[in-house]
């Protein structure tokens, strides 16, 4: 009887003590939160704040060294009547979907003849990926001296199979020099879209083949019917991040063209770097990198919406 | 329909008899003719393979050709060189602050992948073991913030190093570089701690170990693959990254790789090829001979952020 006398009243005891301090350590959410700390205080800081700081400059006036003025959407204004920016709006929208359709039309014929069985497999899927892991200055750099007026290796080849009399100056014609930075996007951009569609072709069943060969399915039915629908969540997401990616681009350009021959290549991106950074007006810069969000979320919309569509008709399960 | 089962054991004798190995994802290989597979699938893999790797191929020639035979190609062919130089490495380590640069630029990789490590096992780990209120919502912020480009917000971030007094730092980029890396490694991380099975902390807990030793004890030792996969890619996004390293760093001393190259070797001079191309391959290196250690661990960082 003692014994259960005393039992409560200690255990009360060691209740009240724990309280305080241990609810600090020991509570699930108070955990979680000291353990979100350090993540949260980087992306708070430097993500999540300079986002809103973004926005909020593009309705001042600032210039390096200066402190703005809230000046409502004169930037914007200024842009719209700014035939330059209409240009790299252009330029942008362009590069992106080009870009990106290529990227992903050779990426997945490239992924699905990585996917085949012959030798040196291994060996040639290292390979493929390289372009991505070099730094991209680095590649545009060789695409600069590639694309040389005088010295270009293409011309070089070309005239000698008597194809063109004369060098083509690939990055100082307006045409051209947008063919080129495509193509140097495209170069680098291929090889992540094709291991990553390669890591999904190989999660799809071999047996589903074997059914369809059977059936006296063509090689196009198999892709059509079976790998195709299979792939898409996957395709979903891989060209999310192409065309964000794509349509944000800036080292690429900026190490191969800086934007000329008369603007032809400027980007949103980099034409934002030339007016803030080389120019000093901040706000305008801030304005034009902030014209590029509306863009950017219409395209997570598209895939996520694509994305949602294709789950709901094959089923949640089948993700 | 009744001859179906004959059919079906056919097949199987030719799967066998073709491919004694007996590998299900090689088994229909064997449809196709040789001529066909050369036509089909080897001249266009060639062909890609090919133009993928030919400005490397490039990059290397002229970084060691001689400056004569660089700009005569009508004596010299420009597709091989004979005599090949080292000078242009010379000039670049010895007459040129290349080395500063591949110190600056380590120096920020290592630190930034450090940093964002450690700050993702964290977040990684809360989100999908200790599952506070409101972790789903948090995880699919993170991953929003990983949809957020450099190139919209340097021009504030700017501002904000300004302020803080970071301009021309290296910790400027080291206290940058995490915002790219953190919402990467914290999903890629989020996936590997998913697969350590539940009962292991059950057992931790029972034992009484707190929360911290079970992170530091079983977790993260089992979630090694992960961590390598992780570091791995940071530290390649790291020394690829640009806009920041641009914006923020004005002193030639204090550049990172990328930024001065572009910077201080592009002059007028029709002879800067050579170190140019030098450059460009000594600062790729580094990061082709860790993505050759590492491959796997790479691909699967790769994918494995894309596949969650």
């Amino acid at each position: 009887m003692a014994d259960i006398a005393i039992a409560p009243r200690r255990a009360k005891t060691e209740v009240r003590e724990a309280t305080s301090w241990d609810q600090l350590k020991h509570n699930r959410n108070w955990l979680g939160f000291w353990f979100m700390v350090p993540a949260m205080a980087f992306l708070i800081l430097f993500l999540a704040y300079p986002l809103g700081l973004g926005i909020w400059l593009s309705f001042t006036d600032t210039k390096i060294g200066r402190v703005g003025q809230f000046i409502g959407i004169e930037n914007y204004e200024w842009l719209w009547d700014d035939a330059i920016f209409w240009l790299s709006v252009f330029n942008t929208l362009l590069y992106t979907f080009v870009a990106s359709a290529i990227k992903f039309g050779i990426g997945l014929y490239l992924a699905l003849l990585l996917n085949e069985n012959m030798p040196f497999k291994a060996m040639l899927r290292a390979a493929v990926l390289i372009p991505f892991i070099v730094p991209t200055v680095l590649s545009a750099l060789a695409f600069w001296w590639i694309f040389d007026s005088q010295f270009s290796i293409i011309s070089w080849s070309l005239k000698h199979l008597g194809i063109i009399n004369q060098n083509i100056n690939f990055l100082g014609d307006t045409t051209w020099a947008r063919i080129c930075v495509i193509f140097a996007n495209i170069w680098r951009g291929v090889p992540f879209v094709a291991i990553t569609l390669l890591a999904g072709l190989q999660t799809v069943s071999p047996s589903l083949y074997e059914a369809a060969t059977l059936d006296g399915a063509s090689r196009w039915q198999m892709f059509r019917h079976i790998t195709y629908p299979l792939l898409t969540p996957i395709i979903a997401v891989v060209m999310t991040f192409s065309v964000l990616f794509t349509f944000t681009d800036f080292q690429l350009i900026w190490a191969m063209t800086r934007g000329g021959p008369v603007n032809a290549t400027h980007l949103m991106a980099t034409l934002s770097y030339q007016r803030a950074i080389i120019a000093g007006q901040l706000g305008e810069g801030a304005a034009i990198a902030s014209a590029m969000i509306p863009f950017l979320l219409a395209a997570i919309m598209v895939s996520w919406f694509g994305l949602q569509r294709r789950k709901w008709q094959q089923g949640e399960n089948n993700d | 329909m009744t001859d179906l089962p004959t059919t079906h054991v056919n097949l199987k004798g030719v799967l066998t008899a073709s491919a004694p190995t007996a590998d299900h994802s090689e088994g229909m290989s064997y449809l196709q003719s040789v001529p066909r597979r050369l036509v089909t699938l080897y001249l266009p893999l060639s062909i890609i393979v090919f133009v993928l790797l030919f400005p490397f191929y490039w990059m290397a020639l002229t970084a060691v050709k001689p400056d004569a035979q660089l700009l005569d190609m009508e004596t010299y062919s420009p597709f091989w060189t004979w005599n090949p130089t080292f000078k242009h490495f010379y000039k670049l380590l010895f007459e040129s602050h290349y080395p500063m640069w591949l110190w600056n630029t380590m120096y920020v990789a290592v630190c930034a992948t450090f940093l964002s490590i450690v700050a993702s096992v964290l977040a990684a780990y809360a989100i999908v073991r200790l599952r506070y209120k409101g972790a789903n919502l948090v995880g699919g912020l993170i991953f929003l913030a990983y949809l957020v480009p450099p190139s919209i917000l340097f021009i504030p971030l700017a501002t904000v190093v300004f302020q803080y007094g970071l301009f021309d730092s290296p910790l400027a980029l080291i206290l940058t570089y995490p915002t790219i890396l953190i919402p990467f490694s914290t999903w890629l991380l989020m996936g590997y701690f998913k697969t350590i099975p539940f009962e292991l902390e059950e057992c931790a807990l029972i034992d009484g170990a707190s929360r911290w030793q079970i992170l530091i004890k079983i977790v993260l030792p089992l979630a090694v693959p992960g961590l390598i996969s992780a570091f791995i890619f940071c530290f390649t996004l790291c020394w690829n990254e640009f806009i920041y390293a641009l914006t923020f760093l004005q002193s030639t001393a204090n550049k990172t790789v990328p930024v001065a190259i572009v910077n201080e070797f592009v002059d007028g001079d029709v002879y800067r090829w050579g170190s140019l191309m030098a450059g460009a391959l000594a600062g790729s290196l580094p990061l082709v001979i860790l993505y050759a250690f590492f491959v796997e661990h790479y691909v699967s960082a790769m994918t494995g952020a894309v596949k969650e």
